[in-house]
């Protein structure tokens, strides 16, 4: 379908508007939402991906790309709702709290979602509360915290705790990342992943699905 | 609180800080020296047609800089910089500055020598009223050993950089305790060795708590406001931040490789709050005899820049353009009256010191601990003092990581003044600009010739959104020069976003209130327009 390869093209190129035309015109066509997303949408961002990991993107086109995919997203989700479908991985992100950095946070929330995941992002100075909370609300499969400061960091502990008290960190991997992050540290504080990058976050989100 | 061991310094009976230039006030028998000083020189006879205001001209700028000041002394002066105070490249460089400081306990910046800037920060912990014991032990610890270092290394002067952390901002009483523990380090050295010093205090700029952040009203710039006169308070030299105004706007359109969002965000929002900010600086400075308005860094925007170019995440070519465009937003809080040295993570400092003629402070290679760049030699081509950006009080096989990195600063700064005696400061500061100058797009744009044609360009133009422009088209034109000249290797990437950025320039309107209507839709929610006076 033709309106299929100008949707993989548009999201390859980062044009959100001639995304939202090509996804209106498959639907039109009578293609399907979840066919169109696993077909179409994520393909387009996986190659988005190996061309930001290969250097040929920065940043700004991966974030189009997703942005693109997101407008298409808008019009399928309604679909997938009301079909009772929903988006096989949900992750709830968010930087700890007293910690405002959030650039790092965005890029892999950006990221997450153009991998075809449901993105929860809590923001910044999320307290280890409110990740319980959207853990018990929303049933995510995935944890992801950032911190920018060496001060900030102990919050990660302090949330993983909060978790194992609610009773649900079992129902949840927990990555973290940022500058002053370690491996090791990611191990000491009882976390499941790590990754120092936000593509690497990304990859690590994929293969724990996959193990 | 007053700390017992800030150096007393008599006020000027009209409530200015006391520094260079003979104070002049008005009697009954007319203007009469009042054998004082302010930095301040005053014009008389006023003009009738301004009975009420004072003219004031600043000490080595031009007449054209002149600018009119309200009567009550606590008022700002704007102070419009329309020439350079360093035009040519041969006066442009390490140690130097037209306009040296001299500020804290006996130190002279830029009057000849460079003097290293130790900045140093606690190691992963919490903090917490419980573990406050602790912290104060760090801080009582790392002021105690940098200080040993800079004696027994026998540093002809010494700055110590204090930067808050949040929490310290948020509670100013942990942030001037902090620096009354480190103002007495540096006042028992000075009694006891004669080392001549200062402490510059650098609260967290913690405004953008609230989303979109308040930039002049609302509990954060209270507590920010509180912080900087409770350090003021405690000891504190020197002033600075490093200011996030218009960075929530940067940060998106930065993301986005939107080059309209980024110019809009350097040329109209950032200036506006950069002027109100250091306006209120200058004025806590002012009712603090002996304080001094340091001076800002593009951090949040330049250097975030850096570091994405750093990991591949954005070109380079961006962030060096980016870099030449945010002088101007750093340049505005000298326009309020900041006497220097601006802030070390300030890269665009060269730019600064050849428009203002004051010193600066930068960070290149002696960096390393806190991140990497592509500009560790050449950053200190024009520096003042020499700074290593931040270190953890970790413990390394020589000793604490900041006595190691005062060590590794005074060496540097060593060898600057040693080349600088000998009369190879010039031949230095080449070499050092030659070894990175055409590595990287953003040392390109940090030479002594590209500064000085970043800074004619900024100076020729009128406003902040203009002088934006101007710097950014002289950047462009610079990368795409060395280029041509086989000088700068740009990938094709590079250069395909070089010539994006060139375009996009070209397109952008000529007046700023046209921008700001064009980018309403996308970023108007992203930022509160009573907080820049729109």
């Amino acid at each position: 379908m033709a309106q299929v390869k100008e949707l993989y093209d548009a999201i390859l190129n980062g044009n959100a508007k001639q995304a939202h035309v090509s996804t209106v015109a498959a639907l039109a066509g009578g293609a399907d939402p979840m066919e169109l997303i696993s077909g179409s949408m994520v393909p387009a961002m996986d190659e988005v991906g190996k061309l930001y990991e290969a250097e040929e993107y920065f940043v700004p086109e991966l974030l189009l790309a997703g942005r693109a995919m997101k407008s298409a997203m808008e019009l399928l989700k309604p679909l997938l709702v009301a079909s009772g479908q929903r988006m096989a991985t949900r992750v709830v992100i968010g930087t700890v709290k007293g910690d405002l950095h959030d650039i790092g946070k965005n890029i892999v929330a950006s990221m997450l979602e153009g991998s075809g995941f449901e993105v929860i992002d809590l923001g910044t100075d999320v307290s280890p509360e409110k990740f319980v909370s959207a853990v018990v609300e929303r049933e995510p499969q995935f944890v992801c915290m950032s911190a920018l400061l060496t001060v900030t960091m102990p919050a990660m502990k302090t949330t993983i705790d909060a978790l194992a008290n609610a009773g649900v960190r079992a129902r949840v991997k927990v990555l973290v990342g940022g500058a002053p992050v370690t491996s090791q540290y990611a191990q000491e504080i009882g976390a499941d992943g790590y990754s120092e990058n936000a593509s690497g976050a990304v990859s690590m989100v994929k293969n724990l699905i996959a193990a | 609180m007053r700390s017992p061991n800030r150096p007393q310094i008599s006020s000027c009976p009209q409530g200015w800080p006391a520094l260079r230039v003979p104070c002049r006030r008005k009697t009954a028998k007319g203007w009469r020296r009042c054998g004082l000083y302010t930095p301040f020189r005053f014009k008389s006879p006023v003009p009738r047609e301004l009975a009420g205001a004072r003219f004031r001209t600043i000490q080595g700028l031009p007449q054209a800089n002149r600018v009119r000041r309200r009567s009550n002394p606590m008022d700002r002066i704007a102070i419009s910089f329309n020439s350079l105070a360093i035009s040519s490249p041969e006066n442009l460089v390490y140690g130097i500055s037209p306009h040296p400081l001299s500020c804290g306990l006996g130190l002279t910046i830029g009057a000849g020598k460079v003097f290293p800037e130790v900045n140093f920060t606690l190691p992963p912990m919490n903090m917490t009223p419980e573990t406050w014991p602790q912290v104060v032990a760090h801080y009582e610890e790392m002021g105690a050993q940098i200080v040993r270092r800079a004696l027994s290394l026998h540093v002809p002067g010494l700055v110590l950089e204090f930067e808050l952390l949040p929490p310290m901002t948020d509670c100013p009483e942990w942030g001037a305790e902090l620096t009354a523990i480190l103002k007495r380090h540096l006042v028992e050295a000075h009694q006891k060795h004669g080392l001549a010093s200062a402490l510059r205090v650098t609260p967290t700029d913690i405004r953008d708590q609230q989303k979109p952040p308040l930039m002049r009203t609302g509990d954060p710039w209270k507590r920010l406001e509180r912080s900087f006169n409770l350090c003021a308070d405690a000891g504190a030299d020197i002033l600075s931040i490093e200011s996030i105004g218009g960075k929530e706007v940067h940060d998106q359109a930065l993301m986005y490789g939107d080059f309209p969002g980024i110019v809009f965000a350097l040329g109209v929002l950032a200036p506006r709050d950069m002027s109100w900010l250091w306006g209120q600086i200058g004025s806590i400075c002012a009712a603090h005899p002996g304080v001094v308005s340091g001076g800002d860094s593009a951090c949040g925007f330049a250097n975030t820049a850096m570091q994405l170019a750093h990991q591949k995440m954005l070109p380079e070519v961006l962030a060096a353009v980016v870099r030449a465009m945010s002088s101007v937003r750093s340049l505005a809080a000298f326009e309020q009256g900041a006497v220097g040295p601006s802030k070390d993570c300030a890269y665009e400092g060269p730019v600064i010191k050849a428009i203002t003629g004051r010193p600066i402070s930068m960070e290149g290679k002696s960096a390393a601990c806190a991140h990497f760049s592509p500009l560790g030699n050449i950053a200190a081509a024009m520096c003042d003092l020499w700074s290593n950006e931040s270190v953890q009080n970790v413990r390394l096989l020589s000793g604490n990581a900041p006595e190691a990195f005062t060590e590794l600063l005074a060496y540097d700064c060593r060898l600057m003044n040693s080349a600088a005696e000998r009369g190879g400061a010039l031949q230095l500061r080449d070499w050092m600009t030659a070894s990175d100058e055409w590595l990287s797009p953003q040392a390109a744009v940090l030479s002594p010739q590209a500064t000085l044609r970043i800074a004619s360009a900024i100076v020729a133009a009128d406003t902040p959104y203009h002088r934006v422009l101007a710097a950014g088209r002289a950047a462009v034109d610079l990368l795409n020069e060395g280029a041509a000249a086989g000088k700068l290797t740009l990938s094709r990437k590079e250069q395909q976003w070089l010539s994006r950025i060139d375009e996009a320039l070209d397109s952008l309107p000529a007046d700023e209130a046209a921008l700001l209507a064009e980018l309403e839709p996308q970023y108007g929610a992203l930022y509160d327009k009573p907080s820049y006076g729109l």
